[in-house]
C-alpha cells in the first residue's frame, strides 16, 4: 500500500505518494525530478547517491523514502544560491576534479558533510573520509586538491 | 525489491507486538545498510519491515563510570564514535566503530545491526566479546540479557527468535588499569571488510605489571567471532614479554578454523591472526605501561 510521506528538499516541502520499496534515490529521481542525484552501485560502495539527511552524509540507495518521512533533504541541486555555485563546485570545475561527473554530485555532498563536521582536515582524514565515494577517472589527486582548497579558504578557525 | 508493509513504531511495547504478530515473516530494520542489500539482491524478501529508529529505548547512548555501557541497538556508529569516552574508556570498541563501512554507512548502519546481522567478519563483536558484553533482548512476553559469547550461531545466525528484538548492548565499565586494541586486515585502508581481525583486552593486577586477566577475540576466522581462552591462559598471571606475546598469538592462530575464500586462504589468514594478535597485544601492553606512567 502507497504511503504519503512529507519530507523538506533543498528547502521546499514536497509531498509524496510512495511505496515502502521505492528507496529515497529512486524517488528523488524519478518522482520530484532531482536527477543530479546518481546512481551507481545500489548497494553502498560508490558514494555516487550520496545526499544530506539533515545534514548527514547517507547513501541514498540504501534509505527507504518511508524512512525519509519528515527529514531534511539536501541533493547537489539545492548547493548553489542565488545563481552563485558553492564553494565546493567552483573548486572542483577550478581544480578539473570534474572528468566524467557521475561521482561528482555524491563527491561534493560527502565533501560537504566533511567540511561541516571538520573545516579545517589534513588531507589523510580527506581521503580516509572519501573512502566512500569512487572515481574512475580521476585518481582523486584533484579532488582532494578541491576538497582541501575550500577547506583552507573557509574563515572560521 | 518485493513490496511489504512499514512500519515504524514509536514506542518498544508496539513494536513488539508487531513482531509477535508476524514472527518469521517480518524483518527488524534499523540503518538498513545490511538489509536493503540484502533486500535488493533477492536473498530476503519479508512480508514487512519494522523500523525500529523511533523507539526511545534503542536510541539510548549512556554511561556513567559505575556503570555498564548502554548503546541502544538502533544508535548509528557515527553517533557511537563521536561520544568522547568511547575512545578513551573503550578503546578497542571504538576502533571497530570507526573503521566499519564508510563515512556515510556509518551514518546509517548500528551496532546492533551489524551484531544481529552477525557476519563472521563484522568488527564490532570481537572487541564487545572482550569487553564481556550483553545482549538485552526482549520479546512481547519476557525479557532477557544474553552474554554476547552465547548470542550467535553462525555465519548470519543468532539466538534471536522471530519474536525477539534485540533492545541493545551492555558493555561493563572497564576495571582500572587495563586497555585493549582492535586490528583488522583489510587490502583497503577504510571501506572493506576484514580478512581477519583480533580485539585484545588486558588488566593488570593492582600496583604491578603482572596481567590479571586477557582476553582475546578473533574475527573472520571461524563461522562466528571467537574468544580463545588458551591463549588468554598463557598471559595470565605473567609479565608480558615479547615472548609469551608469541606464544599467545601462536596459539591464537592454531585456534582459528578460517575458510579459503576471495579474500584469502585458510593458511594467510592463519598467519594474519598470529600478526594481528601480537601487534594488538603489544598496542594494548604499550598503553598500559604509558598508563601507569602516568600515574607516577
Amino acid at each position: 500500500m502507497k504511503k504519503q510521506i512529507i519530507l523538506t528538499v533543498n528547502g521546499h516541502e514536497r509531498s509524496v505518494l510512495v511505496e515502502p520499496r521505492q528507496t529515497l534515490l529512486d524517488v528523488l529521481r524519478y518522482d520530484l525530478r532531482l536527477t543530479g542525484t546518481k546512481e551507481g552501485c545500489g548497494d553502498g560502495n560508490c558514494g555516487s547517491c550520496t545526499i544530506l539527511m539533515d545534514g548527514q552524509a547517507v547513501n541514498s540507495c540504501l534509505v527507504l523514502a518511508v524512512e525519509a518521512d519528515g527529514h531534511n533533504i539536501l541533493t547537489i541541486e539545492g548547493l548553489a544560491q542565488d545563481g552563485e555555485l558553492h564553494p565546493l563546485q567552483k573548486a572542483f570545475i577550478d581544480e578539473g576534479a570534474v572528468q566524467c561527473g557521475f561521482c561528482t554530485p555524491g563527491m561534493i555532498m560527502n565533501a560537504k558533510a566533511i567540511l561541516d563536521i571538520n573545516p579545517h582536515p589534513t588531507e589523510e582524514q580527506v581521503r580516509l573520509a572519501i573512502a566512500g565515494n569512487l572515481c574512475r577517472c580521476t585518481g582523486y589527486d584533484k579532488i582532494v586538491r578541491a576538497i582541501l582548497k575550500v577547506a583552507a579558504a573557509s574563515k572560521d578557525g | 525489491m518485493r513490496n511489504f508493509e512499514y512500519y515504524s513504531p514509536v514506542t518498544l511495547k508496539a513494536g513488539l507486538t508487531l513482531l509477535a504478530h508476524y514472527g518469521e515473516q517480518v524483518k527488524v530494520l534499523a540503518g538498513g545498510t545490511d538489509l536493503i542489500v540484502q533486500m535488493k539482491a533477492g536473498k530476503v524478501s519479508p512480508a514487512a519491515l519494522i523500523d525500529v529508529k523511533k523507539i526511545a529505548e534503542l536510541n539510548r547512548l549512556e554511561w556513567n563510570s559505575q556503570d555498564n555501557l548502554f548503546i541502544g541497538a538502533a544508535v548509528p556508529l557515527s553517533r557511537v564514535a563521536a561520544w568522547p569516552e568511547l575512545k578513551t574508556q573503550f578503546r578497542l570498541l571504538y576502533d571497530a566503530c570507526a573503521m566499519i563501512g564508510s563515512f556515510q554507512l556509518r551514518n546509517r548502519g548500528t551496532v546492533g545491526g551489524n551484531i544481529c546481522n552477525a557476519a563472521p567478519s563484522a568488527d564490532s563483536i570481537p572487541p564487545l566479546l572482550c569487553l564481556g558484553a550483553k545482549a538485552q533482548v526482549a520479546s512481547s512476553i519476557n525479557m532477557r540479557k544474553v552474554p554476547l559469547e552465547d548470542f550467535f550461531i553462525g555465519p548470519g545466525k543468532t539466538i534471536l527468535t522471530p519474536t525477539e528484538l534485540l533492545i541493545g548492548i551492555e558493555v561493563p565499565a572497564p576495571p582500572a588499569r587495563s586497555a585493549g586494541a582492535y586490528l583488522r586486515h583489510t587490502p583497503r585502508v577504510d571501506m572493506d571488510i576484514a580478512v581477519a581481525g583480533a580485539a585484545v583486552f588486558l588488566t593488570l593486577e593492582d600496583e604491578t605489571s603482572v596481567c590479571k586477566e586477557a582476553r582475546i577475540a578473533l574475527g573472520a576466522v571461524a563461522p562466528k567471532a571467537i574468544r580463545v581462552p588458551i591463549a588468554e591462559a598463557v598471559l595470565k598471571g605473567k609479565v608480558l614479554t615479547n615472548q609469551t606475546i608469541s606464544e599467545a598469538a601462536a596459539i591464537a592462530a592454531e585456534t582459528a578454523k578460517p575458510i579459503f575464500d576471495v579474500r584469502g586462504s585458510a593458511e594467510y589468514r592463519k598467519e594474519l591472526v598470529k600478526v594481528l594478535t601480537s601487534r594488538a597485544l603489544k598496542q594494548a601492553w604499550d598503553t598500559l605501561q604509558k598508563n601507569a606512567r602516568e600515574e607516577i
